[in-house]
């Protein structure tokens, strides 16, 4: 067949054909920009907006940032040598505000020869969270962590070493009260446990610091709440909150979760009712009313006063994050627990719990994300945070009619904490999904 | 042999109440029950206590007294001489206001955003990228006291508009006037009202007009009695498809019955355009836009809408592709593939988290704070507290308002999640 063929056409090709290179417009980045930025007209006119955006905001932020004026010390100031060098109009931003103020920005109104103490309790905190973050470090760095927060109040409010060591002492108590009693009777121990502390705390911890103190007074300068500020004061109301609320909205997920009714009606109604009211309002209701709940007589410290509100804020959010968690748990890993004869508390602690955590981490991320953002809020009632700072720096004679810089530098520095914090919550979840299959 | 006997029923012992898990649940819920009350009681103890101190009672009536503050926003009428209460409600509907209009233009924001997020158009993911990112990393506070600034430092005065070589001019045809006490926008109004109110001249020379409830009434009642046609016209098409397999055509019908109606009743009641206008060192006329709205609204659109870019990304990724090529497969065409298959799909996924971001826009709008937006948090639970020393009642009473409203949204979405639950098994 083949040989009749053969004499049918004229002329067989017998050889393979160079391989020539794809066209030009197949290869490359114009094939890159065919098919990504002008595949239609529609993604024609898409491109073409969204750079003219970005040439507009390039060409006008561009050179305000280029010329901007570092060594000024008034708004005034700045626009003498901005007119002076670079003539009359120019735009040009004028960071001399940043560069006198970031201090105050940072630290608020803490004593300028302390500024060591909050940037040794940075370190501390890292070096805390580092075992909790990281599971490779070596676990025995978890006593550190342990100590961290006892060691942060220090450093911060400083004051006698020996009331945070007394405070610490309190968990002791409660920890030897389990070891030694629940061998006898377990109820007894666990009762044991939650009450001897708080016995200890209200009636020894006060006299016992105030007896080493004076046989042996070691400490710090103290410095009052009154002057924390700026985004020492958001890390502080920030991390504060965190880290108090996560126990407490375990506990109210597990509660909204139970079986029984009276316990569960009280923890919904109590989380809806946080829920359904903005912070702002639990904030004035810290700062207004707080002293119609407490005995006639009582006063605390507003920052105190902001940290429980936000506190309790935050474990409503938490709460309704965990449930989640909970719920999507199949039913047969509760079976499955109850089926091993474990009771209540081991079944959530070694089966349901580290399941349902995992799954609502990024959730639990991004209610932090939010707490810290709304730590902004106090300045309502009082508190200078970041904010509060800027409005108090534009309403100044040197730098009245200044806003952009101070707004950049500012959300500058939340975006790089909240970023990174949601980075983070992405990593963790890529990483426990590995580990999950 | 052997027989059954029943076993030993012992009686019931106190110890019971702590060992045994049928009666321990009862015991657990007492004592945490009684603890409850305990606290509560000493909670109102102390208020009791704390109130006889102070010498104040416990006491609503502030609510009739007259408020003796101005409030410059307002939905309805309003002067110092009424009452806490009816400012109260000018500073609820303040707050519902903003809040209306932020869901709106949070919602078509977070739509575009999250579409064009998705798009394989690189420059544009990227930039849409960036501005989610953006937002939703910094707090909100800072963009409603950026945008405030920016319109009160750096737009030009209302003088600045006047005379013979006026430095800046209106925009749209001399129709919108962006100063740095607000923007002002045109507003409809009817020369042939038949509200009953009185008719006034916006210009002198010009043609009286009037803008009464009933004029409204009538044009956006026709406006609903006309969609509601089309309605019925889309499902009698519906009927039709589904009886001889043949859809008639029906756009320029549904499209005569938008328009004609209310053109008509429109131009009987002689809908015109009262533009704003300088008059002296002010404008006048049209609708004014405060500083304080326009700075609330836009931050809050823009925050909230960077979330909801995330939320319809996620419900649009969350639908698997085998969906639309399964459509295709069925020889479906692409847009009634979006309308039939992938929205209902995406809408659930979707439709939760959007009615929560609206909840949380509503409850942030109490931000209004910052900028002087005289919401109810601002009449209610600021001048009235203020100026009455009524810090209980008011809190209580703002508290229980926003308590209400995110009661409200979350029933409905509790109604819409079950209505579109998935049927399963």
């Amino acid at each position: 067949m083949s040989d009749t063929h053969a004499q049918t056409v004229p002329y067989v090709r017998k050889t393979m054909v160079e391989q020539s290179p794809p066209p030009a417009s197949e290869i490359g980045v114009v094939k890159w920009l065919r098919e990504n930025l002008f595949s239609g007209p529609l993604n024609i006119i898409l491109t073409l907006i969204s750079l003219w955006v970005v040439y507009w905001v390039v060409s006008h932020v561009g050179p305000w940032l280029i010329n901007g004026i570092w060594d000024a010390d008034s708004l005034s100031e700045c626009r003498e040598i901005r007119n002076a060098t670079m003539g009359e109009g120019t735009s040009a931003a004028c960071f001399g505000v940043i560069g006198e103020r970031w201090q105050q920005l940072v630290y608020g109104f803490y004593p300028k020869e302390a500024y060591w103490r909050p940037v040794v309790a940075l370190l501390v905190f890292f070096a805390g969270l580092a075992p909790v973050l990281f599971a490779s470090l070596p676990r025995k760095l978890l006593y550190f962590t342990m100590a961290s927060p006892f060691l942060m109040f220090m450093l911060l409010w400083g004051g006698s070493i020996w009331g945070p060591i007394a405070v610490a002492l309190g968990f002791g108590v409660g920890y030897a009260a389990i070891k030694l009693i629940s061998p006898i009777n377990g109820l007894l121990g666990t009762v044991a446990a939650i009450v001897l502390p708080i016995l200890y705390w209200f009636l020894i911890a006060g006299p016992l610091a105030g007896a080493v103190n004076s046989v042996l007074p070691i400490g710090l300068e103290y410095i009052p709440s009154k002057d924390f500020g700026g985004f020492l004061l958001s890390s502080i109301i920030g991390v504060a909150g965190i880290f108090l609320s996560l126990p407490l909205g375990i506990l109210l997920a597990l509660a909204r979760q139970s079986d029984l009714p009276i316990i569960k009606w009280c923890a919904v109604t109590f989380i809806e009712v946080i829920r359904g009211v903005p912070l702002i309002v639990w904030l004035f209701t810290a700062s207004l009313l707080l002293n119609y709940f407490l005995p006639p007589g009582t006063n605390f410290d507003l920052m105190l006063r902001v940290i429980i509100m936000v506190t309790l804020f935050s474990a409503a959010y938490i709460a309704e994050v965990v449930r989640g968690g909970l719920a999507a748990l199949p039913k047969g890993q509760y079976e499955g627990a109850d089926s091993l004869g474990l009771n209540y508390w081991q079944s959530m602690q070694l089966i349901i719990l580290p399941q349902a955590l995992k799954i609502s981490i990024p959730g639990i991320v991004n209610t932090f994300i939010g707490l810290f953002k709304d730590t902004t809020l106090v300045v309502f009632i009082g508190l200078f945070d970041p904010l509060g700072l800027a409005g108090a720096i534009r309403a100044s004679t040197e730098w009245n009619g200044i806003y952009w810089e101070l707004f950049l530098f500012i959300g500058i520095m939340f975006f790089i904490a909240c970023f990174s914090m949601g980075r983070y919550s992405l990593y963790l979840e890529k990483k426990l999904q590995r580990d999950h299959r | 042999m052997s027989t059954l006997t029943d076993p030993p029923k012992p009686g019931f012992r106190l110890s019971q109440l702590i060992y045994d898990t049928r009666y321990r649940s009862i015991t657990i819920q007492v004592v945490a029950f009684v603890l409850i009350l305990l606290g509560l009681a000493w909670l109102v103890n102390n208020i009791v206590n704390n109130l006889a101190a102070l010498g104040k009672d416990f006491d609503f009536g502030f609510l009739s007294q007259s408020a003796g503050y101005d409030i410059n926003q307002r939905l309805i009428e309003y002067d110092n001489q009424m009452s806490h209460g009816r400012a109260a409600i000018v500073g609820i509907l303040n707050t519902l206001l903003v809040a209306f209009l932020g869901c709106i233009t949070a919602t078509v924001i977070g739509v575009v955003a999250g579409v064009l997020r998705l798009s394989k158009n690189w420059v544009v993911s990227s930039l849409m990228a960036v501005y989610v990112e953006g937002f939703r990393n910094v707090p909100l506070l800072l963009w409603i006291i950026l945008i405030f600034a920016i319109m009160t430092e750096s737009m030009p005065h209302p003088r600045d508009f006047r005379g013979e070589n006026a430095t800046q001019s209106m925009l749209m045809g001399d129709n919108v006037a962006v100063t740095n006490r607000g923007i002002w926008i045109p507003r409809l109004a009817f020369t042939n009202s038949v509200s009953g109110q009185e008719a006034v001249a916006p210009v002198d020379g010009a043609t009286p007009v009037a803008s009464g409830g009933l004029d409204w009434l009538l044009v956006l009642g026709t406006l609903a009695i006309s969609i509601f046609a089309i309605r019925q016209l889309g499902k009698r098409a519906d009927r039709i498809q589904s009886a001889t397999g043949e859809r008639p055509t029906t756009w320029w019908q549904q499209l005569a019955i938008l328009i004609v109606p209310v053109g008509l009743v429109s131009f009987f009641l002689g809908m015109t355009i009262v533009s704003p206008y300088l008059k002296g060192f002010n404008f006048a006329e049209g609708v004014h836009l405060r500083n304080s709205l326009i700075a609330l609204w836009f931050a809050l659109s823009l925050y909230t809408g960077a979330f909801i870019a995330e939320i319809v990304r996620g419900g649009i990724l969350a639908i698997s592709k085998g969906q639309t090529e399964a459509a295709y497969a069925l020889g479906i065409q692409p847009g009634r593939t979006m309308k039939l298959v992938i929205l209902p799909q995406a809408m659930r996924v979707i439709i939760p988290p959007l009615i929560s971001q609206f909840l949380n826009l509503t409850k942030n709008s109490s931000l209004a704070l910052a900028v002087g937006y005289m919401d109810v948090r601002a009449t209610l639970g600021g001048i009235t507290i203020n100026q009455t020393g009524r810090e209980l009642e008011g809190m209580l009473l703002l508290g229980a308002f926003y308590l209400v409203l995110s009661l409200l949204i979350s029933a409905g979405m509790n109604y819409y999640n079950q209505s579109t639950q998935m049927k399963e098994r």
